[in-house]
């Protein structure tokens, strides 16, 4: 992925969060809990479990549809990631050779099985995370840790760091640009130059912060970061977070893809 | 290298969760105590500069690939510890929300081998000691290398271990290691070389600023809380890992401790209210109850193969295929018909 590719596609999936859905205008905080519940439950399945992953698709799908978030932006995105999930799962098919079943006459071995599992949960998992910001500013789910205890310290830090990244990432492009202009091939690119192009930006953060400080100083900053936004959990938020839960609950313990099948297998008897 | 959700169990991912946020209560109360607030926008701005520093490459020598900036060692020699992980507790969140890097249930995991390592345990054991305080270059140089390659091997090392607990993996330890240690030991010495040359440059052009940030950072005060605090979070991590171990060998976490706590593997049936009535709805909808064909003729074996083997009988894994297919097409006509809908609103 190259610099620019990078850049944009934060400021994308920020841009993402300024819709106007019902989706984005849940409370952040249930929002959060229902993504952490979310990611709890499928990650409790155990190895060797696919068919019972299938149903909880429909919670990004939903998250997707109904906030109205690019599908192939969240896919993009998701591969771009995958290759350390693939990287370590697929040594399951290998190490892995039992006969775990045989379907229309090709067998099938048990780590095929697990690293299909493995794959369903790596798509669930990023795809769920992601729509979280996309569905949620960035600020909305620091705002949400704050309120759920997290401590002020820290999510300044998260709020702050936000702020300055897409300063501090065209200060780093304009430099990536000036290196290029002046370097031939790979020369000019080695790290006698990259560490004091490092040490000019770390020399030209630190006075930023300076100046940064000084102007909150003159502003009266006291430690934290304020909200403005008023929320309140209101009774969709509830109805959201109910849902959810039950969702998840259904879908965890009892074996409803099975049972599906398993009617529709009979149906056609 | 980041650990990924998907290869993780849900006890290696609290246990690493709550580890790495007594860590972040600790490290966060320590400085609200002791610093004043400069140091607020200085670590929000230079997890910033993490980023951007990441996105600048340069060329490996001798190689033609490239690399880029870590970023854990040079923060908590720049910062000290505390702040240090805090700053790589937040650039991480912000990795792991937006390039989705890792992913939610994974960011303990990756804080603890990103930060922890080099804050707590690199950098007050091996890089100040090896240092002593001078600010002689080669000496930073081979501080930093050292601690660069410990730190490294520490989160690689780690990440192994997350992985294996969590039983998603088949690698062999042996394997895995070998897999891991080796790359993570030349990225490691690039990283110290590179993470020495910044601090000697920022030494050289500007010593004034590396003074300031060291006089508004705490010294180690406190020390009972602290190691309190460690063996709690250490002992967390362990406890975590080997109820893990044992949760895996058992066909299903849950189920296991839902045996534990009942004494036999499914929750006690309810005989009053609306669950009997379901009970009922169920065994009438069933066509074939309890989720296996039964094992007649056709093919016997299938049924008593290896009981590392929950639910992938013959009879399950029919009525699951089937049920996948109908449960996938009908989550995507929901998504194509809300979509369509949508659509046409528009």
């Amino acid at each position: 992925m190259t610099f620019d590719t990078l850049y944009f596609d934060i400021g994308r999936l920020d841009r993402l969060s300024y819709r106007d859905t019902f989706v984005h205008h849940l409370d952040p905080r249930a929002k959060v809990i229902a993504t952490m519940l979310f990611l709890f439950t499928v990650i409790s399945f155990p190895k060797y479990e696919v068919v019972a992953l299938v149903p909880f698709f429909l919670f990004p799908v939903l998250l997707m549809t109904i906030g109205e978030i690019p599908v192939w932006f969240i896919i993009k995105k998701m591969i771009i990631v995958s290759p350390f999930a693939i990287f370590i799962g697929i040594f399951n098919p290998i190490l892995d050779t039992r006969t775990a079943a045989v379907i229309f006459g090709v067998s099938l071995s048990a780590g095929w099985i697990s690293f299909l599992s493995i794959l369903m949960k790596f798509a669930l998992t990023i795809s769920v995370a992601l729509l979280l910001i996309a569905t949620t500013s960035f600020s909305g789910v620091c705002h949400a840790l704050r309120r759920l205890g997290f401590p002020a310290l820290f999510v300044s830090q998260l709020l702050f760091l936000y702020r300055y990244l897409f300063v501090l990432m065209e200060e780093a492009m304009r430099i990536i640009r000036a290196r290029d202009m002046r370097s031939f091939g790979t020369r000019g690119t080695g790290m006698k130059v990259f560490m004091r192009l490092i040490g000019t930006l770390f020399i030209r953060t630190v006075n930023r912060a300076e100046r940064i400080y000084c102007a909150m100083l003159s502003r009266g900053f006291q430690g934290d970061i304020p909200s403005l936004k008023k929320v309140h959990i209101a009774f969709i938020d509830l109805a959201f977070m109910a849902t959810t839960i039950a969702f998840l609950v259904v879908f965890r313990f009892f074996r409803v893809t099975e049972e599906i099948g398993r009617l529709a297998q009979g149906l056609f008897r | 290298m980041h650990m990924a959700d998907a290869l993780l169990s849900p006890a290696v991912g609290t246990t690493l969760w709550a580890g790495t946020v007594a860590v972040g209560g600790y490290a966060s109360k320590k400085l609200k105590a002791q610093i004043d607030d400069r140091m607020i926008p200085l670590m929000g701005v230079l997890g910033a500069f993490i980023f951007a520093a990441q996105m600048i490459n340069f060329t490996i020598p001798g190689t033609g690939s490239s690399g880029h900036l870590g970023g854990g060692m040079i923060l908590a020699i720049l910062l000290g510890p505390h702040a240090a992980f805090l700053v790589m507790a937040s650039v991480l969140t912000v990795q792991a929300l937006f390039f989705a890097d890792g992913g939610l249930l994974a960011l303990g995991c990756n804080i603890w081998n990103l930060g922890f390592y080099p804050c707590f345990l690199v950098y007050p054991l091996i890089y100040k000691p090896l240092t002593g305080g001078s600010k002689n270059p080669g000496r930073i140089l081979a501080a930093s290398i050292a601690s660069a390659v410990v730190a490294l091997q520490f989160g690689a090392f780690s990440v192994v271990m997350e992985t294996l607990l969590s039983g998603k993996s088949e690698l062999p330890l042996g394997a895995f290691v070998l897999l891991m240690q080796p790359i993570h030991l030349a990225i490691s010495i690039i990283e110290g070389f590179v993470t020495a040359g910044i601090i000697n440059y920022v030494r050289g052009a500007r010593p004034e600023i590396l003074d300031s940030i060291a006089a508004s950072r705490p010294l180690g005060a406190g020390i009972s809380l602290k190691k309190v605090m460690m063996t709690f979070a250490v002992l967390a991590v362990i406890t975590g890992g080997a109820l893990s171990w044992c949760a895996s060998t058992h066909p299903d976490g849950l189920e296991w401790s839902v045996e534990k706590i009942y004494g036999r593997g499914e929750l006690p049936e309810q005989e009053h209210g609306i669950a009997p009535v379901l009970k009922d709805l169920q065994e009438k909808t069933a066509f074939l109850p309890d989720y296996s064909f039964k094992p007649e003729g056709n093919n016997p074996k299938k049924a008593e193969t290896a009981p590392a083997w929950p639910g992938i009988e013959a009879g399950t894994s029919v009525s699951g295929i089937v049920g996948a297919v109908i449960v996938l097409g009908m989550i995507v006509l929901i998504g194509v018909g809300i979509r369509s809908f949508r659509g046409r609103d528009a």
